[in-house]
């Protein structure tokens, strides 16, 4: 079974980063989520958020 | 005299959903006069010019500062403004206070490391960047978010088809999985008719219907808009449609998209060659031919797609629906009430849509008997010089770029929409208005509820002329949705609008109105 019919069988548990009414509308319906508190790598400064980004 | 002021607060991120609905807030004061709340984007610091709201100060701020700018009087304090912005988003963060929010989707992952989906809705440029983390860490993934380039597109539903995962996106706004609505998506009936598509209000129009017809979804894949594009090659419709062939709880598959590059389509067409399931395809204004060869039933509109797929599942015969749900003389008891109160000269439609998807299906059935001009034209003859001005017959696409840059979408904020119908209120020649009222999680809490001082304005406007403006409305959405089906249709009924069963069938009634005006003949033999 490839993985995306395991996740048809599967409990979601989702990760949400960005628009935060997405999460509290997923938490409405008690479905398992996390909000991620997110800001820009490095400010905002793209060449160093690139050069972190390739450090991992 | 009125003056710019303006506060900054360094290292302090919201997204742009929650910031918007603050600036309209702000402005609610009288003694704002203009206001922009946001983090300093480039797109935020050109519009604060845009609006003679910068300053040197501001336009050296990073997307990573969070700014306050206000056009006010003399004595209102900057700081009082501050104040209430932060009473806003201390209200809506009391509601979440004591959730855990990890800083980063690396430590998410530590803390829930049996999650199996991320949703972004990032900026663009940091979309792509988070979503490749969440593929290499196994993880599916759904981006919202448009602005990630074609290339960037194509690597990660690479990546995610060399791990068998679901890459959803980027801009792909609706997607169901295991009953769950994700982003903007109605609250439909579980049950037995997969689908997969690359229109975010086209998936969501099928399935609403399927759900009124009594039926429901086993899982609804997103795949983004451009994904039967050449560059990209179909490749999340091809892993969706195997995934949907493979699951037992789906019986009837049904596909969407623009007409896809005719490779593309031909690619996943072969691919249901062996298929064991009935296949229904929409692939809006495409080659019908090319899908009845493979065997798969091709649809007119959305909801003939939708009725396909139940009949299908219940072993009904399988018709072209063309029709209306009412009996034709209650439709032509409508057309001659409304045609009937116009006066000479009123004779064009303005199609005003949320759902790019449910404005070109409009155009698509419309275009067959009248020139319309749009920002989504159907032939580029059509294009509007300038999208903000309508011209004789015109159908806008609010969620279209030119509407969208900077601001959320129409679904969320209608206010474009609002000054738009009080606008061409004012046109003499207008008759009918034609407009979509979107339901389910993603969108306002009351639709229609923010549309109707506008509504019941422009038909006052309109009587106070001596004319008459029609006004043909549908609601996307199921009872189960959170802002209440019969409520909002409630609300437009009672203001006046004439509601229709789907989005072809208000179309088509636009359509035999307009006709009547014309020619008289918009009675169906």
């Amino acid at each position: 079974m490839n993985k995306v019919n395991e996740l048809f069988n599967k409990e979601l548990k989702i990760i949400n980063m960005g628009i935060e009414s997405f999460y509290t509308d997923l938490k409405e319906q008690k479905v398992k989520v996390i909000h991620v508190d997110w800001r820009p790598v490095a400010g905002g400064n793209k060449k160093l958020s690139s050069l972190l980004s390739k450090l991992k | 005299m009125e003056i710019v002021k303006y506060s900054i607060l360094k290292n302090t991120y919201y997204d742009s959903v929650t910031l918007m609905n603050i600036s309209k807030e702000i402005k609610k004061n009288e003694s704002i006069k203009q206001a922009l709340v946001g983090m300093g984007t480039d797109l935020n610091k050109e519009l604060a010019v845009n609006l003679n709201l910068s300053s040197p100060e501001l336009q050296e701020i990073t997307p990573n500062d969070f700014f306050v700018s206000v056009l006010t009087d003399e004595n209102t304090a900057i700081e009082d403004v501050i104040n209430q912005v932060h009473g806003i988003l201390n209200r809506k963060k009391s509601s979440r206070s004591d959730d855990y929010m990890p800083k980063t989707l690396d430590s998410a992952i530590k803390y829930e490391p049996d999650s199996n989906l991320v949703l972004i809705s990032l900026p663009g440029e940091y979309a792509a960047q988070e979503a490749k983390k969440a593929l290499n860490n196994n993880l599916n993934v759904m981006i919202f978010s448009d602005n990630v380039t074609i290339k960037e597109e194509k690597e990660l539903k690479d990546l995610a088809i060399s791990k068998g995962l679901l890459m959803m996106g980027p801009d792909c706004g609706t997607a169901i999985i295991n009953n769950v609505p994700l982003a903007f998506a109605n609250v439909v009936r579980k049950g037995h008719i997969g689908l997969v598509g690359a229109s975010g209000t086209g998936l969501q129009e099928i399935t609403v219907l399927i759900d009124k017809l009594g039926e429901g979804v086993s899982q609804v894949i997103g795949t983004g808009g451009r994904d039967l594009d050449k560059e990209i090659g179909g490749s999340m419709m091809l892993l969706g449609l195997k995934a949907l062939m493979d699951d037992p709880e789906t019986h009837v598959i049904v596909l969407i998209s623009k007409p896809p590059h005719p490779e593309v389509a031909e690619k996943v067409l072969k691919l249901t060659e062996n298929i064991n399931k009935p296949l229904v395809v929409n692939f809006i204004g495409g080659d019908k031919d090319m899908i009845e060869k493979h065997k798969a039933y091709a649809c007119i509109s959305l909801e003939d797609a939708a009725r396909k797929a139940a009949a299908l599942i219940r072993n009904e015969m399988v018709e072209d629906f063309t029709g209306f749900s009412q009996p034709i003389e209650e439709i032509n008891k409508i057309v001659e009430a409304e045609a009937g109160k116009f006066v000479q000269g009123q004779k064009y439609f303005r199609g005003f849509y949320t759902g790019g998807t449910l404005a070109g299906e409009a155009m698509n059935l419309l275009g067959k008997d009248f020139e319309i001009y749009s920002n989504i034209p159907l032939s580029p003859d059509f294009k509007l010089e300038n999208v903000m001005v309508s011209f004789k017959n015109t159908c806008i696409d609010f969620g279209d770029d030119a509407f969208t840059i900077g601001k959320p979408h129409p679904m969320i904020d209608p206010a474009a929409r609002i000054e738009r119908l009080l606008h061409d209120a004012q046109d003499d020649e207008v008759a009918v208005v034609l407009m979509d009222f979107v339901l389910g999680y993603g969108s306002h809490k009351d639709p229609a509820g923010e549309m109707l001082p506008a509504i019941i304005e422009a038909k006052k406007s309109m009587k106070e002329r001596g004319k008459y403006l029609s006004i043909i409305g549908y609601v996307c959405g199921t009872d189960k949705d959170p802002q209440g089906l019969r409520e909002t249709e409630n609300k437009l009924k009672e203001a006046g609008v004439v509601l229709m069963p789907s989005n072809a069938q208000a179309a088509k009634l636009t359509g035999l109105i307009l006709n009547r005006v014309s020619k008289e003949s918009g009675f169906i033999e």
